[in-house]
């Protein structure tokens, strides 16, 4: 099939429409509300040790989900110790409390560079990665954005952008709602208390 | 201005003082470094500290060396509106008069690519900052646990 000008022309329009349409949807997702059913944390994943993990593994326990990449030295510690101080501060409730880090880096990020960066900040938060299909359909899922930047500057030329939030699901895998990054591990705590009524 | 660099130029060869040939950079004081323990050195680290002009002149940070990373670089952290944090390197830092600059989480820090030793917790690693006046100011970063969350640990 060959196109005229006029229809290269069309057929790039569409795209960009697409492309504004996903956008768009993506601007709007930090509104979804604990009352939208379809907002349930659901994957498939492989942990730090190299076990499959789905949502189901931890029904039963509150989870406070987050997306990153081993190689981030800002946002990801940065979460991790927030996550890691939440936990310590829970005490004998932290066992009601899962908390994943799911990678969005799927190319560096083996079940085994996970293992040695994720249980450093604490021993209760697993790391879960996959191939690259499995962490873009999780990323569907949770309706997260993460997108790959190449940046001569960075470790490998390159660096990822995502989403930072920390999210929480209740024990039967609902959205309850999520943190913005930088939310002190205080306020996370307080708010995670509440909801779990401890 | 350069009435106060001639009077202080005078007073440090009256006194023998090593004359500085810099302006501004010697007026910049770090506070609060801090950085993360590192579990090896496939993955980089990061420092923070502010830095505070007590000067009278806005001073230009061009870049950083330290023995600890071959590729130290200062980079950005922005979080957009969707929540999307993502990273990149902010090139030099102006640091006006009388004003400070925060390297902290979620912001700017000192980004340590390619390290050539481990970040142990307890030690510390000299980090060299280099200005555009051609003046430096070596500064030793404490080391922190991993899930440290500032400079108080």
């Amino acid at each position: 099939m060959r196109l005229s000008a006029l229809q290269k022309v069309l057929w790039g329009l569409a795209a960009i429409a697409i492309v504004g349409f996903v956008w768009l949807q993506g601007s709007t997702r930090n509104e979804q509300r604990a009352d939208d059913p379809a907002f349930r944390a659901d994957f498939e994943l492989t942990d730090h040790q190299g076990m499959v993990q789905t949502d189901e593994d931890f029904a039963g326990r509150w989870m406070l989900v987050f997306f990153g990449f081993a190689n981030c030295p800002d946002v990801c510690p940065t979460t991790l110790a927030e996550v890691a101080a939440v936990m310590d501060a829970l005490g004998s409730d932290a066992a009601k409390v899962q908390p994943l880090f799911i990678s969005i880096d799927p190319e560096r990020d083996t079940p085994e560079q996970l293992a040695e960066f994720v249980p450093a900040f604490d021993a209760n938060i697993i790391g879960l990665t996959g191939t690259a299909d499995q962490i873009k359909r999780t990323s569907e899922t949770f309706r997260v954005y993460f997108e790959k930047i190449e940046e001569a500057a960075s470790p490998d030329g390159y660096t990822m952008g995502h989403s930072s939030q920390l999210f929480l699901f209740d024990p039967q895998g609902g959205y309850v709602g999520a943190w913005v990054y930088g939310t002190p591990a205080e306020e996370i705590l307080a708010d995670l208390k509440a909801q779990m009524s401890i | 201005m350069r009435y106060s660099t001639a009077l202080a130029l005078a007073f440090s060869m009256l006194v023998g003082l090593p004359t500085a040939s810099v302006a501004g950079s010697e007026d910049i004081v770090v506070e609060d470094a801090w950085s993360r323990a590192s579990i090896g050195i496939n993955r980089p680290g990061a420092a923070y500290m502010t830095l505070r002009n007590t000067g009278t002149d806005t001073v230009t940070l061009l870049g950083l060396e330290t023995p600890l990373a071959m590729m130290p670089d200062i980079h950005e952290t922005k979080t957009d509106a969707n929540g999307v944090s993502s990273m990149g390197p902010v090139g030099e830092i102006t640091i006006p008069a009388g004003e400070s600059v925060a390297l902290e989480p979620g912001g700017m820090h000192a980004m340590l690519m390619r390290l050539q030793t481990k970040m142990v917790e307890g030690e510390t690693f000299p980090l060299t900052l280099t200005f555009a006046d051609g003046g430096t100011l070596t500064v030793d970063v404490p080391i922190l646990g991993i899930a440290a969350r500032g400079p108080e640990g």
